[in-house]
């Protein structure tokens, strides 16, 4: 995850503003066949139970699917988009006819999983494996795995009890004291990965001589598979979120 | 067959990003392999793995020149060049290895990117750790501010700034406990000194 700052840039620029070389691959749509787009890439097979969506998907389209289990089908293949193509930035047009509630569900059920499936079976791995290390050694490192856990946990929890009542509060357009805006969020919205790619670094180059290449190597895979995931959740939340909700405050206090 | 260099170009406007592009694609051996137009730059380079990265200054936040070390770091085998056609402040063109500017031919487009990549080889620097960085990874793992650090070995703060940024450099390493975690594992300190 990079410095987030630069939400308002992104904001202007939100349309048309990078293209990439290779155009062979294209975005996907809600006429898509749902087996398609996992056959396209399967690493969209993550998204499924963030959005609560069954497989046994059948010849169903993308749009079929979601409508048949209440997904709103233009916010799943905006996600989808968003995690296959590196070059996707949705428009800003696209990103105000969003489902808002529909968004934060998503979120919500996101930090969730990244809590329950995959960061507590890190935690795991590396309880087992720092096991072979000297009890020193052991204890810093599962108490370096235990501050970055809270570290996500603050992060997810400042959005869920902060962030996203505002955005309720302002959905319900009830007059509000300014005492907040999502500008203070888009300000605040800190990096949470600098320690897991600290981890990263101490397992590939530092930690020697415990003699476990099969775990490291399955928990370095975890480690990446979750930084890369980590990284697309908070594009998410600067391209999506931030500009949707700067224009839910917009219409909600010029009336 | 040798693969094509890798460029990417991290710039506002449309026009002149795409007529940089036509005019780089033309030339043998290099490649566009995207545009970059707002501020996610990082996350989108880093898995395009560009041998230059081509960046109007512009882009970058003024306040956050740190931006352009972590982007350095995190691509460690490229090349940075500014693309120039309005005021830069000089300190900020410090960081780049050239400037191509609006102005510049394509045979001098050609020459600068040839330059580049010449003096963008891998760098063998040793990431052994020097012993006055090891006695500040000791004193950042004890939790002592960049101050304290400074007077206890009476070096600037500017210098103790320095010094961890090659600890970072060098280990891979940003924050303080991951730092504190490799002086335990490496023996430079007991844990009950961190305690």
């Amino acid at each position: 995850m990079v410095a987030c700052d630069e939400a308002a840039v992104v904001a202007i620029f939100c349309t048309e503003n990078m293209i990439m070389k290779d155009r062979n691959i294209p975005l996907y749509t809600t006429r898509m066949k749902v087996a398609e787009l996992i056959e396209s890439d399967y690493n969209l097979l993550l998204l499924f139970p963030r959005f609560g969506l069954e497989l046994g998907v059948g010849d169903s389209t993308v749009s079929e699917l979601c409508i048949r289990q209440g997904v709103s089908p233009q916010l799943f293949v905006m996600m989808c988009n968003i995690y296959s193509h590196t070059d996707y930035m949705p428009s800003a047009d696209d990103v105000r006819q969003l489902d808002v509630e529909q968004l934060l569900g998503y979120l919500s059920r996101s930090h969730t999983y990244y809590v329950v499936s995959r960061i507590k079976p890190i935690e795991e791995q590396l309880k087992a494996l720092s096991a072979q290390c000297s009890q020193a050694h052991s204890a810093v490192l599962q108490r370096f795995f235990a501050e970055y856990e809270q570290e996500v946990l603050n992060h997810f929890s400042y959005e869920e009890n902060t962030v996203f009542p505002y955005i309720r509060t302002l959905m319900a357009c009830h007059k509000m004291q300014p005492t907040y805006d999502i500008e203070t969020f888009s300000h605040n919205h800190s990096n949470i990965d600098d320690k897991l790619c600290d981890l990263k670094n101490i397992l590939v180059k530092h930690l020697r001589g415990i003699g476990m290449a099969a775990q490291t190597t399955e928990l370095l895979f975890q480690i990446f598979s979750l930084e890369e995931d980590l990284s697309r959740h908070t594009f998410i939340e600067d391209v999506v979120l931030i500009p949707l909700v700067q224009h839910l405050e917009k219409t909600v206090y010029d009336n | 067959m040798t693969t094509n260099k890798r460029i990417v170009i991290i710039e506002p406007y449309a026009m002149i990003a795409q007529g940089l592009r036509l005019m780089i694609d033309e030339i043998k051996g290099y490649e566009v392999s995207a545009i970059i137009a707002d501020g996610h730059y990082i996350e989108r380079i880093i898995p395009l793995r560009p041998d230059i990265v081509i960046v109007n200054p512009s882009m970058i936040d003024i306040k956050k020149r740190g931006e352009l070390d972590d982007m350095a770091q995190r691509l460690p085998n490229a090349a940075f060049a500014a693309l120039v056609y309005q005021y830069v402040d000089p300190d900020v063109l410090r960081y780049f290895k050239t400037t191509i500017d609006i102005s510049d031919s394509r045979e001098k487009v050609i020459v600068k990117l040839r330059q580049l990549l010449e003096t963008s080889e891998p760098t063998t620097e040793s990431t052994e750790l020097s012993d006055r960085e090891k006695e500040i990874l000791v004193a950042v793992a004890k939790g002592l501010t960049n101050k304290s650090i400074a007077e206890q070995y009476h070096l600037s703060v500017h210098t103790v700034i320095t010094h961890r940024k090659n600890l970072t450099r060098k280990t891979g390493i940003k924050s303080v406990s991951g730092l504190t975690v490799y002086a335990i594992l490496n023996n430079l300190i007991d844990i009950t000194e961190v305690e």
